[in-house]
C-alpha cells in the first residue's frame, strides 16, 4: 500500500479504538487514499456479515442445568439453628415498622379517586433520573415563570403553579411534559447548587395533606404533599433539609 | 473432570458468595460457551470445558475483586480451553502464528459478500483460522469486546490486539474468497 499509515491503522478506525487525533487524521487521509478507502470498504462488509451471521451460538439447557448443579455441590449449606427467637422478634417488629412507614410515605395520588393517576416512586425515581440524561432535562428552558408557566397551556388539562425561588437559593430551571401511570404531569425543574431538582404537579381530588417523612430510593430523596387541589412531589439527590426547604417555599 | 482439584473445604463458597456469582458471572454463560465453542470447533467438547471453566470460575471467585466479570470469566474459559487443546489435540496449536501482513490481493466487497451469506461457510471459513486468530475475531465481532477486554481475556499486549485483527480478518477474507475446498467432505469431518 502506497500510503504513510500502517495497514492496521485501518482495523484500528474500523473498531473505533484510534484516538481523537488519529482517528481525524485517518478520516483526512481517507479522502485521498484510495487504496485504503477500498480496504475500509472491504472490512465493513466483512465486520457486517460477521455481525449478520448469527454465529453466536447460546449455552444449551443442558449445560445450565450440570452447571447448577456444579454450584449447587460446591456450595455451603446455610447454616441452620443459629438465628435465636428474639432476633425473629426484631425481624417481625422491623418489618411491620417499615411496613407502616411506607404506607404512610409512599405516594398515593388519589387512594379513594380512581380517577387520579397512581403512580409508584420507582416511577417518579425513574422518571427523575431520565430527565438527567443528557437532552431530557427540560422542554422549556427558562427561568422566567411567566414564560414556563404559560408552555404548559394547552400541553395539559391543569395548570401547574410555577413559581421561581432564586432569591431563595432555588433557581427555576424550566419544565418539560413528563408522564406518571400512564398520565401527563408538569415536571418543574429546580436547582439547588449544583443539583437539580424535579417537582412533578398533576391535579387531585383529595383533601390537602402535610409535607410526608421523605422517602429514600437508590440514593434519591422525595418529598410527597398535597395542596389546593395539586398532588406534588419533589424528587432529588440533594440533602433532606434542602429538599423540605423548596417544598415549604412551593406549600406557602 | 480434569484439571480440578477437589481441595480442601477452603474452597466451598457460602450462600451469599453464591448469590453474588449468580449475579456478576452467571449471566456470562453464553459468551463463555461461545467462545468455547469456537476455539473448540465441536458443541460437545464446548460444553464439557465451557461447565469445567465455569466450576472454576466459581472456585476462583473469591480472588475476583469487582471489575469487568465478563472479561474475567472468559479469560478463564480461554485459558480453560488452551489446556484442554494441548492435551486432546495438540496439533491444532502447532499453526504458525502469522508474520506479515500480506498485501491484500483485490477482494470486493461485493465477492465477499457472496462469499460469505451464508452462516455454514462463514463458520466453516472462521473455523480454518488457527485458534489464536479465530479467538480475537470472536471476542471482537461476536463478542463485541473493545482492545483493552481482549487484551486482558488473551494475554497479549493490547498494542497487539489491533495487528492481530488485522491478520485475523485478512486470513478470513482469504478462506472466504478462495476456492472453496470440497464441501461435503470439509462438513463430514466435523
Amino acid at each position: 500500500m502506497s500510503c504513510d499509515f500502517t495497514p492496521t491503522a485501518l482495523h484500528g478506525y474500523l473498531d473505533g479504538e484510534l484516538d481523537a487525533l488519529r482517528s481525524a487524521e485517518f478520516e483526512r487521509h481517507l479522502e485521498g487514499c484510495r487504496d485504503c478507502a477500498k480496504a475500509l470498504e472491504v472490512e465493513e462488509s466483512l465486520r457486517s456479515l460477521l455481525q449478520r451471521s448469527s454465529l453466536c451460538e447460546s449455552a444449551p439447557i443442558s449445560l445450565r442445568k450440570k452447571i447448577r448443579a456444579d454450584l449447587d455441590a460446591a456450595t455451603a449449606a446455610p447454616p441452620k439453628q443459629r438465628i435465636p427467637a428474639w432476633r425473629w422478634v426484631i425481624v417481625a417488629a422491623s418489618i411491620l415498622i417499615i411496613g407502616a412507614i411506607s404506607w404512610y410515605s409512599w405516594p398515593r395520588p388519589a387512594g379513594r379517586n380512581p380517577d387520579a393517576a397512581q403512580f409508584t416512586a420507582a416511577e417518579m425515581i425513574d422518571a427523575h433520573i431520565r430527565s438527567l440524561q443528557p437532552g431530557h432535562l427540560t422542554d422549556v428552558a427558562s427561568a422566567d415563570q411567566h414564560t414556563v408557566k404559560p408552555w404548559f397551556n394547552g400541553k395539559l388539562d391543569f395548570s401547574p403553579p410555577v413559581k421561581d425561588f432564586s432569591d431563595d437559593g432555588f433557581p427555576l430551571i424550566g419544565g418539560r411534559l413528563d408522564v406518571l401511570a400512564g398520565r401527563n404531569v408538569a415536571a418543574l425543574v429546580y436547582m439547588r447548587r449544583k443539583h437539580i431538582i424535579n417537582v412533578f404537579v398533576l391535579p387531585t381530588k383529595d383533601p390537602d395533606t402535610p409535607i410526608h417523612l421523605p422517602g429514600l430510593r437508590q440514593g434519591y430523596q422525595w418529598l410527597h404533599w398535597r395542596r389546593q387541589g395539586m398532588e406534588y412531589c419533589a424528587v432529588s439527590d440533594v440533602s433532606v433539609a434542602d429538599l423540605h426547604e423548596l417544598a415549604q417555599l412551593i406549600y406557602q | 473432570m480434569s484439571g480440578i482439584t477437589h481441595g480442601s473445604g477452603s474452597d466451598v463458597l457460602d450462600v451469599h458468595e453464591r448469590a453474588r456469582f449468580e449475579q456478576l458471572v452467571l449471566p456470562h454463560l453464553d459468551a463463555a460457551f461461545n467462545l468455547a465453542r469456537w476455539l473448540l470447533r465441536r458443541r460437545e467438547d464446548s460444553e464439557d470445558v465451557a461447565q469445567e471453566a465455569m466450576l472454576r470460575a466459581y472456585r476462583f471467585f473469591r480472588g475476583f475483586h469487582g471489575g469487568d466479570a465478563r472479561a474475567w470469566l472468559l479469560q478463564i474459559v480461554r485459558n480453560t480451553c488452551y489446556t484442554w487443546l494441548e492435551k486432546n489435540r495438540p496439533v491444532e496449536l502447532m499453526t504458525e502464528f502469522d508474520e506479515e501482513l500480506h498485501p491484500q490481493p483485490s477482494v470486493s466487497p461485493e465477492s465477499l459478500a457472496i462469499a460469505g451469506d451464508n452462516r455454514e461457510r462463514l463458520g466453516r471459513a472462521l473455523e480454518t483460522l488457527p485458534p489464536r486468530f479465530r479467538e480475537v475475531l470472536v471476542l471482537r465481532e461476536l463478542e463485541g469486546c473493545s482492545y483493552k477486554e481482549i487484551a486482558a481475556i488473551t494475554a497479549i499486549p493490547i498494542g497487539t490486539v489491533m495487528s492481530a485483527l488485522a491478520r485475523a480478518r485478512q486470513r478470513l477474507q482469504r478462506a472466504l474468497t478462495q476456492p472453496q475446498p470440497p464441501v461435503e467432505e470439509a462438513a463430514r469431518e466435523l
